[in-house]
């Protein structure tokens, strides 16, 4: 292999993504020597077991991912702007909206759920801490090395571009030639690989670790869509697994698995594809409903409207979620009975869904409405939810699809869907506990700005979509012609487009902002909430979370305390010495030796592969000798972090 | 990460210590993950066992003689981890050592004749890239053989630590954990040996 093949080369804009890149990590490492810092990193982040910093770093990097599926989103709604543009070639163009929706889906939007999840569920259930707190390491960065591995494919070896969907054969060798797909295929398989630990972890921690009295019906609605989430996650990954194994030995080792030669079977990998696909989408939108559930019923002061309706729901949504994975190809020749029986199952998705809207309206009813900014966001959410989920009804019926199939209607819907749920969830719950981690609120002010450039922008963006569709626009075209006459809406959806990433530029000028001028906040609750979370004293828990461990008596246990006047100040007599678990910098070795592994199996260096696989191994037999039982903290610090006063 | 510890002499040593009771609910549900990974193996293979291409039928090189000693080591296999465990729940260190060492043993004998097995498929022209159904074959049957390989190793790390250690809450916690692993692949062996084997020679002769 020469250089030239190595290094993405050609391309301007990716001369200047090679230039930034290197810049940013020389800037970084000349930070990091010039005050210091190296220690500081490793001890306190990069060997961190703590699920608060491990949440905070998910969140980061989803933070960083979204900016990066937002370029590559912007530089598609460039091309698109005007008929017959030539800013990307085809061929670029794919590679585009490759990377845009693998990003937003598996290394954007679930690390950022992940990464809140992390960060408030422990909290809200009374625990110190997750039930594996190493492995909640092992999670984070496997995710991580995941997604560089992922990211660095634009400048070195080359994009994969057969969608996010990776339909064979359009990903095989012949058609996808080149490292592109590999990079797919590892990123995705290192990062689900956390994914699947996370799922285990944070099931056994919501079975296992809850407080004194929280019995499953008294835990707050987040707490109950992740657990739901946990399931789907761990029935669903190890079908993303096989598929992306299978589709590996495809391409490196010669297998016939969905290939047209040896008999094998493209559909095959369709079928896997969106059976792990289909509940994935729930994977994203479900601990939403729950963020989405506890803001709107802080704000509204009432306790959540049909709670149990709320739980059963989501528990019909997780079934459903593998029974309907056809919806994705209707028109691919599966029958007009396997076709019917998939539409009605899909429909089907739409009442349980229904009741939480209705629920969530209901919460509101006659409530004394705050409107915050994660208010703001969770009303934008339910208006434009349902005009996302009308026309995935309208989608659901397959004789229909064949109409909009493929077209920019399918382009709204989903974004719609995924942006309304996922991405405003995303935002709401991270203004809203961001005091949790930060000590301080966002400012409140720019937030509203924040929000209103932003959901103007998606509507100007997506909404022209639904015409553009229903007009016969194809999805995944790089240009059309001048007489097709979709130019001047295609604009109207650029400029929207536009919008939304000036929105994200004054959010991270509000962190910035926020940092800087802010007031402190000096008790942990700052919204006046209703859950566990918010009931610690000191405004940011410390590493150990509770100095006492509550006992819980009810639904929203916190709030109806602080109604009756009683909550229980902290004694000093009442701590005990607080047992936890040690730093370890295991984790992040293993998933470097993945890193070794994966980009080995990319270019199919075998050498490479087989001494990271190797490496993996010896890390994972040397933590089984480590007998490390953690440490005990004791009454004294307990008491100077929390500021007792004997 | 409560480290609470039930000194209850009727709970087996491995129960003790909430890590124990963790360790042992988590794998359980790792476990659920795992029938999950290999349901999606046998239903791939099942829609491309008849997908032979110009190849061989799939029946037409499997030998009786073979799969019967492959599946009487596995047998025995399980049953003598059942045996380890039963003399680690009776303190006996030199009995569970001896009967897992067995167990290891048979597991090593069951892996030769897979890998003979696989190498004479070969030899008759049968690869993972001879046609579907032996891909199917190849990536179902050697998952299985990869986690044994990896099973092996495992236990081994873990009768270390035993042997140097002696049975603590931690390391009966981690023997019984290896032991569920170990029933768990004889269980899967079963669904192979029927769904693939039996099926492969009957659909060929009969
Ligand atoms: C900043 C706002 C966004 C804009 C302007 C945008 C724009 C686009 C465009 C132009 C396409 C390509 C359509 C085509 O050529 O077929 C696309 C595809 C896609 N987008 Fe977005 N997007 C945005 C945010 C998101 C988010 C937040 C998600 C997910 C959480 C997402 C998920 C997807 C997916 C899955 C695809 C399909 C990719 C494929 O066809 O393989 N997008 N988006
Ligand atoms: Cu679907």
């Amino acid at each position: 292999m020469k250089w030239d093949e190595f290094f993405v080369t050609g391309d301007p804009m990716i001369y200047g993504a090679d230039v930034s890149i290197v810049l940013t990590m020389v800037g970084i490492l000349f930070y990091l020597t010039k005050y210091k810092k190296w220690k500081w990193l490793w001890d306190e982040w990069l060997t961190t077991v703590d699920h608060k910093k491990l949440g905070i770093m998910y969140i980061v990097s989803a933070v960083l991912m979204l900016f990066r599926g937002g370029v590559d989103a912007l530089l598609m709604r460039t091309q698109l702007a005007v008929p017959e543009a030539k800013f990307l070639d085809s061929q670029h163009y794919n590679e585009i909206f490759t990377t845009h929706g693998t990003i937003m889906i598996i290394f954007m939007a679930m690390p950022f759920l992940i990464g809140l999840i992390n960060v408030v569920v422990p909290l809200q259930i009374g625990a110190r801490d997750v039930a594996y707190p190493y492995l909640n390491a092992v999670s984070f960065w496997t995710f991580f090395i995941g997604a560089m591995l992922f990211n660095i494919s634009f400048v070195i070896g080359g994009s994969p571009s057969a969608g996010w969907t990776s339909y064979m054969p359009l990903a095989s060798n012949e058609l996808s030639p080149g490292p592109g797909q590999n990079y797919y295929l590892l990123g995705l398989q290192i990062a689900g690989i956390g994914t699947l630990l996370t799922g285990i972890n944070f099931l056994v921690t919501i079975l296992k670790m809850r407080a004194p009295g929280m019995t499953l019906f008294r835990m707050p609605m987040f707490t109950w869509s992740s657990l739901v989430t946990m399931v789907i996650i761990i029935f669903a990954f190890p079908i993303l697994t096989v598929a992306l194994a299978l589709m590996t030995f495809d391409r490196l080792f010669g297998s016939h698995f969905f290939t047209l030669q040896g008999a094998g079977m493209d559909m095959l990998w369709a079928n896997l594809f969106w059976l792990w696909g289909h509940p994935e989408v729930y994977i994203v939108i479900l601990p939403a409903f729950g963020m989405f559930s506890e803001i709107i019923s802080t704000f509204s002061r009432k306790t959540l409207f049909g709670y149990k309706a709320m739980i059963w729901s989501m528990l019909l949504i997780a079934g459903y979620s593998f029974l309907v994975w056809v919806h994705h190809f209707f028109t691919m020749g599966s029958g007009a009975l396997v076709n019917s029986v998939f539409s009605i199952t899909t429909m089907a998705i739409g009442i349980p869904t229904g009741v939480k809207i209705f629920n969530w309206l209901f919460t509101m009813y006659r409530g004394k409405i705050q409107f915050t900014t994660p208010m703001l966001w969770s009303l934008g959410f339910i208006v434009n939810f349902v005009i996302g989920g009308v026309t995935g009804v309208m989608l659901a019926m397959a004789a229909a699809d064949y109409q909009y199939h493929n077209t920019y209607f399918l382009v709204s819907h989903f974004h719609y869907v995924l942006i309304a749920g996922t991405v405003f969830a995303c935002f709401a719950g991270l203004i809203y506990w961001y005091p949790k981690m930060f000590g301080y609120k966002l400012n409140e002010r720019i937030g509203k700005w924040v929000f209103w450039v932003f959901t103007i922008g998606f509507n100007v963006c997506f909404f022209p979509q639904y015409f553009l569709g229903l007009d016969g626009m194809p999805r995944r075209v790089y240009t059309y012609s001048e007489e097709s006459g979709w130019g001047p809406l295609n604009m109207v959806s650029t400029i929207g487009g536009f919008m939304m990433g000036i929105a994200f530029l004054i959010l991270v000028y509000n962190m910035y902002y926020s940092f800087r001028y802010a007031k402190r906040e000096t008790t942990g609750d700052a919204w006046d909430g209703r859950t566990l979370e918010w009931s610690t004293p000191t405004a940011m828990p410390p590493f150990y979370n509770f100095a006492k461990i509550p006992e819980v008596t009810g639904l929203d246990h916190f709030w109806r305390q602080k109604q009756a006047g009683k909550v229980e100040k902290l004694k000093a007599e009442d701590i005990k010495p607080i047992h936890m678990p040690s730093n370890s910098g295991v984790p992040f070795i293993m998933a470097s030796f993945f890193f070794v592994a994966g980009f080995g199996m990319v270019f199919d260096w075998m050498w490479m592969a087989i001494a990271g696989i190797i490496g993996v191994f010896a890390t994972l037999f040397y933590r089984s000798f480590e007998y490390d039982d953690g440490y005990y903290v004791s009454v004294e610090e307990v008491i100077e972090t929390e500021k007792i006063s004997k | 990460m409560a480290h609470a510890e039930t000194h209850d002499p009727n709970t087996p040593l491995e129960y003790r210590s909430e890590t124990g009771r963790l360790n042992i609910l988590g794998f359980w549900i790792f476990l659920g993950a795992e029938i999950a990974l290999f349901a999606t193996l046998f239903a791939t293979y099942m829609v491309l066992s008849h997908r032979i291409a110009d190849g061989p039928a799939l029946g037409e090189l499997f030998e009786v003689k073979s799969l019967l000693i492959q599946t009487f080591l596995l047998l025995t296999s399980s049953f003598t981890c059942g045996l380890a465990v039963h003399e680690m729940r009776r303190h006996n260190v030199k009995g569970l050592i001896t009967w897992m060492a067995i167990t290891l043993g048979l597991g090593l004998g069951f892996l030769y004749f897979e890998i003979q097995e696989f190498l004479h498929f070969i030899h008759e022209g049968a690869n993972i890239g001879t046609s579907a159904a032996w891909s199917g074959f190849f990536v179902l049957v050697g998952t299985h053989g990869a986690h044994v390989t990896f099973g092996i190793f495992w236990v081994t790390m873990v009768l270390i630590q035993v042997a140097k250690r002696g049975l603590t809450p931690a390391t009966s916690a981690k023997v019984f954990i290896t032991s569920l692993y170990w029933h768990f692949l004889d269980v899967v062996w079963i669904f192979i040996f029927t769904a693939v084997y039996l099926m492969g020679m009957v659909t060929h002769n009969g």
